[in-house]
């Protein structure tokens, strides 16, 4: 009860920061058109039908949006020390690893929110159908669990920005792929006795990722 | 003490002794495949290379969760070394299987048919990256710490490796299985043999490679005490 409480006070000082300065999601939305238009231009001059595309442009650029999130919200922290006045607050680290990830989640979904609706109208989709999202809800889960261990990790070496990407882009592979097949197939009209080995998929690496994250982040921090 | 533990002299022994004898086995003791004929032998070290690298993750791993408990810096350097090999066997199963895949599936790299190929690249990326997160990080303790926990979430991604071709129908055919192998009772006991082989190998670096690194450590301390 106490850890639930202490991460949702983390989650709350997390967005009261986000909401004074409006850094992060002003420059998501920006960041996010960007890529949507590169990809549409780029492949439009040799795909006769991009509209195959879009699961893949949409997983591509929700990974590229979650990790310059993932990374600005632990450079945050770690800059100027924020994470060791939080590390001396009496709460458990597993607290803080949960208000942590949780905030990303938030973020990340907030982002995904602003992105669908765009997708959806540029490439004349209806993305808003149950399960594309709760693919993307799961892929984004995965990501945010181990995204927040790794970005946190990347934070504390040299050339950060460089670092995250490596680190996190192939751990979070067959989560972005189950998500990619996911999406694709529901796009192609696939029924859920088919789709179904993707879900189970997604919620297992989710589980995993949870757990051992959750495990570990005090050896993160700590130093 | 250091010398008489960490010298792998017999074991060096041994190694080279089964590794001739896997030779033999191999080439002169083994039946030719009826369908791929002589090609099919790169099965033997394509497999047991492919073992290596997924073993030498897994002490990876396990080293990870022990120096995350004891602290001790000896569980990192064998980590570390246990990760060296594994990148240099894997890469050694993709080049094989390569060679291998070239004559029987008529491409190198037919990895749009076969998840196990996209799989074992990322497996691969994952511990360049760890090799990278360390050489990124300055603080000997820091290092050792990120290391450990990099080691233990990357090693998600062997069992996906080895269970892939299992869940997705693929090319790869399933060796191990409780019924049948489709292997002669011959190539089974010579497959057996190169396994273990390639792990007597396994253990010989891992031995050599933790040496070198606890030789470099007192090498660092004689020079920081003499220069302090």
């Amino acid at each position: 009860m106490n850890t639930i409480r202490s991460a949702l006070t983390i989650v709350w000082k997390d967005m009261i920061a986000e909401w004074r300065t409006k850094e992060m999601f002003s420059s998501m939305f920006v960041f996010i058109l960007l890529v949507i238009v590169i990809f549409k231009f780029s492949f439009d001059l040799r795909v006769s039908n991009a509209t195959l595309l879009v699961p893949g442009i949409l997983w591509a650029a929700l990974t590229f949006a979650g990790t310059l999130q993932l990374g600005r919200a632990a450079s945050l922290e770690v800059e100027d020390a924020h994470i060791d006045g939080l590390l001396l607050a009496p709460v458990p680290r597993s607290a803080i690893y949960v208000g942590k990830a949780l905030g990303n989640l938030v973020f990340m979904s907030i982002t995904e929110l602003i992105m669908l609706p765009i997708f959806s109208a540029l490439f004349n989709l209806n993305l808003f159908r149950p399960l594309i999202l709760l693919a993307v809800l799961l892929g984004t889960v995965g990501f945010a669990s181990v995204g927040t261990l790794l970005s946190t990790m990347a934070a504390h070496s040299r050339a950060r920005e460089v670092m995250l990407p490596v680190l996190l882009f192939p751990i979070v592979l067959p989560v972005v792929i189950a998500a990619v097949k996911l999406t694709a197939g529901v796009l192609d009209g696939g029924v859920w006795q088919e789709l179904a080995v993707w879900v189970r998929f997604l919620i297992a690496f989710d589980v995993v990722f949870l757990v051992i994250s959750l495990m570990t982040f005090r050896f993160v921090v700590e130093g | 003490m250091m010398k008489s533990i960490w010298k792998a002299g017999p074991l060096l022994w041994l190694s080279a002794l089964t590794m001739i004898a896997a030779l033999c086995l191999v080439f002169l003791y083994a039946p030719t495949e009826r369908t791929m004929g002589d090609v099919q032998k790169i099965f033997y070290f394509h497999v047991s290379s492919a073992w290596v690298g997924f073993f030498a993750f897994f002490v990876t791993f396990v080293a990870g969760i022990v120096y995350l408990r004891t602290k001790k810096r000896l569980w990192d350097i064998a980590g570390h070394a246990a990760s060296e090999i594994g990148v240099v066997f894997t890469a050694m199963a993709v080049l094989t299987g390569s060679i291998w895949a070239k004559p029987t599936w008529n491409a190198w790299y037919p990895w749009e048919q076969e998840p196990r190929l996209i799989l074992i690249s990322i497996l691969l990326l994952i511990y360049f990256a760890y090799h990278m997160l360390r050489a990124f990080l300055r603080d000997p303790e820091q290092r050792a710490r990120f290391a450990a926990v990099y080691g233990i979430v990357a090693f998600t991604g062997v069992p996906l490796t080895f269970m892939s071709i299992r869940w997705w129908q693929s090319l790869h055919p399933v060796v191990f299985e409780s019924e049948s192998s489709g292997l002669t009772p011959v190539m089974l006991w010579t497959f057996l043999f190169c396994l273990l082989t390639f792990t007597i190998l396994f253990f010989v670096l891992l031995i050599q490679r933790c040496r070198l690194s606890i030789l470099t450590d007192q090498a660092e301390d004689l020079k920081r005490r003499v220069l302090h």
